[in-house]
């Protein structure tokens, strides 16, 4: 498995383009090349968290601020933020745009990673997170730029899905 | 020590400050006192307030932000330390007031009781600069000075009793909370932009 330069250029363009100046994210492999243009981008700020259910804490603290911001972190993540996502977010009604690595579903070799996998979507339903996936590098950007601009008018949490398909090549 | 006596002493401190706090006993002290446009309540999401916190800090660099956080809510979130001494943010005062219980939620011991888990000691292993703790009133009230006048990410560990208000409850719908913070914060950016205009 390899990573795609490319696509995560795609997806990093798309997250400038929607004005975006601040991520908050927890390191994973389908994130790496993304994180690492975070880092080296003068004009943004990364923060990485411990764990991801922190960086629902961030993420609304950045938007009372003003901040245009969003999240990075893989499926697994989501789930250990739920608590966050729900009396935070959902509770106070702080939108929250999530970018998720959706690994562990069609085509995953690692077995650890397929009951995550398996259980995200139907967990986002659970929820009520309107979500959607990315899977094309052409169309990334105003998907990206679409989740942010929905997340703040419904103040809602907005998940946009990164698939096998556009992360890795 | 009481934890509503240490708000009390720095109540008027607090006015010119964003305030964060953890829910129940902490919010309720803080609320009673008047409530203020620049307090934000967070009522659940236990452990959460000092990374709101720290988006807060990192954010607005020209304001002064102050957690008001506790054993029980700190303990469920112990990274916090770890993330907010990575980035460091000069601008943030994080009081965890430890009274080793679980007041709001019934008043079972936490991992603090007795002094067995020490949490200025875990602060100072995450890479906290600037960590007091402090049990009486003096001490605090000095501690919590020294925190607001000096830059550097400051955590005061104080240790209270485990008494809280004999009562629970707001004219504020949680919503309507952040609403207005958010509001409140985004007019003294204008005004501040005025000003130096």
């Amino acid at each position: 498995m390899t990573v795609s330069r490319d696509n995560s250029l795609a997806v990093y363009q798309g997250i400038k383009d929607a004005g975006i100046r601040f991520i908050t994210a927890l390191p994973e492999t389908w994130l790496v090349y993304l994180l690492q243009l975070a880092e080296d981008d003068p004009d943004m700020t990364l923060i990485e968290v411990a764990k991801e259910e922190e960086a629902i804490g961030i993420a609304a603290g950045a938007h009372f601020a003003g901040q245009p911001n969003l999240l990075l972190m893989q499926n697994h993540g989501f789930l250990a933020a739920i608590n966050g996502i729900v009396s935070l977010a959902m509770l106070y009604r702080v939108p929250l745009c999530m970018l998720i690595a959706h690994r562990g579903h069609m085509g995953e070799p690692y077995p650890w990673h397929t009951q995550g996998g398996i259980v995200t979507e139907p967990v986002l339903r659970a929820l009520n997170i309107p979500f959607d996936y990315a899977r094309d590098h052409q169309t990334v950007a105003r998907q990206i730029k679409e989740a942010y601009t929905y997340s703040l008018s419904s103040l809602s949490p907005v998940a946009l899905m990164l698939s096998r398909d556009l992360m890795e090549d | 020590m009481k934890r509503a006596k240490c708000i009390e002493a720095i109540y008027p401190e607090l006015q010119d400050k964003l305030v964060v706090t953890i829910m129940g006993a902490c919010a309720q002290e803080l609320y009673d006192l008047g409530h203020c446009e620049n307090f934000f309540y967070l009522q659940h999401a236990m452990g959460l307030a000092s990374s709101i916190g720290l988006g807060l800090a990192l954010n607005l660099p020209q304001e002064k932000v102050v957690v008001l956080d506790g054993d029980g809510s700190v303990l469920m979130n112990l990274g916090t330390l770890t993330t907010i001494a990575r980035y460091n943010p000069p601008n943030l005062v994080h009081i965890i007031f430890d009274n080793g219980s679980l007041l709001s939620t019934g008043g079972f011991a936490s991992h603090t009781t007795s002094g067995i888990t020490d949490l200025a000691a875990i602060a100072r292993g995450a890479g906290v600069q600037n960590v007091a703790a402090v049990s009486t009133p003096m001490d605090f009230i000095a501690a919590a000075a020294d925190a607001f006048e000096n830059d550097g990410y400051s955590v005061i560990v104080a240790k209270v009793e485990a008494t809280g208000p004999d009562h629970f409850g707001m004219d504020l719908k949680l919503p309507e909370n952040a609403f207005r913070f958010e509001r409140y914060i985004k007019e003294r950016k204008q005004m501040r932009t005025k000003l130096h205009n």
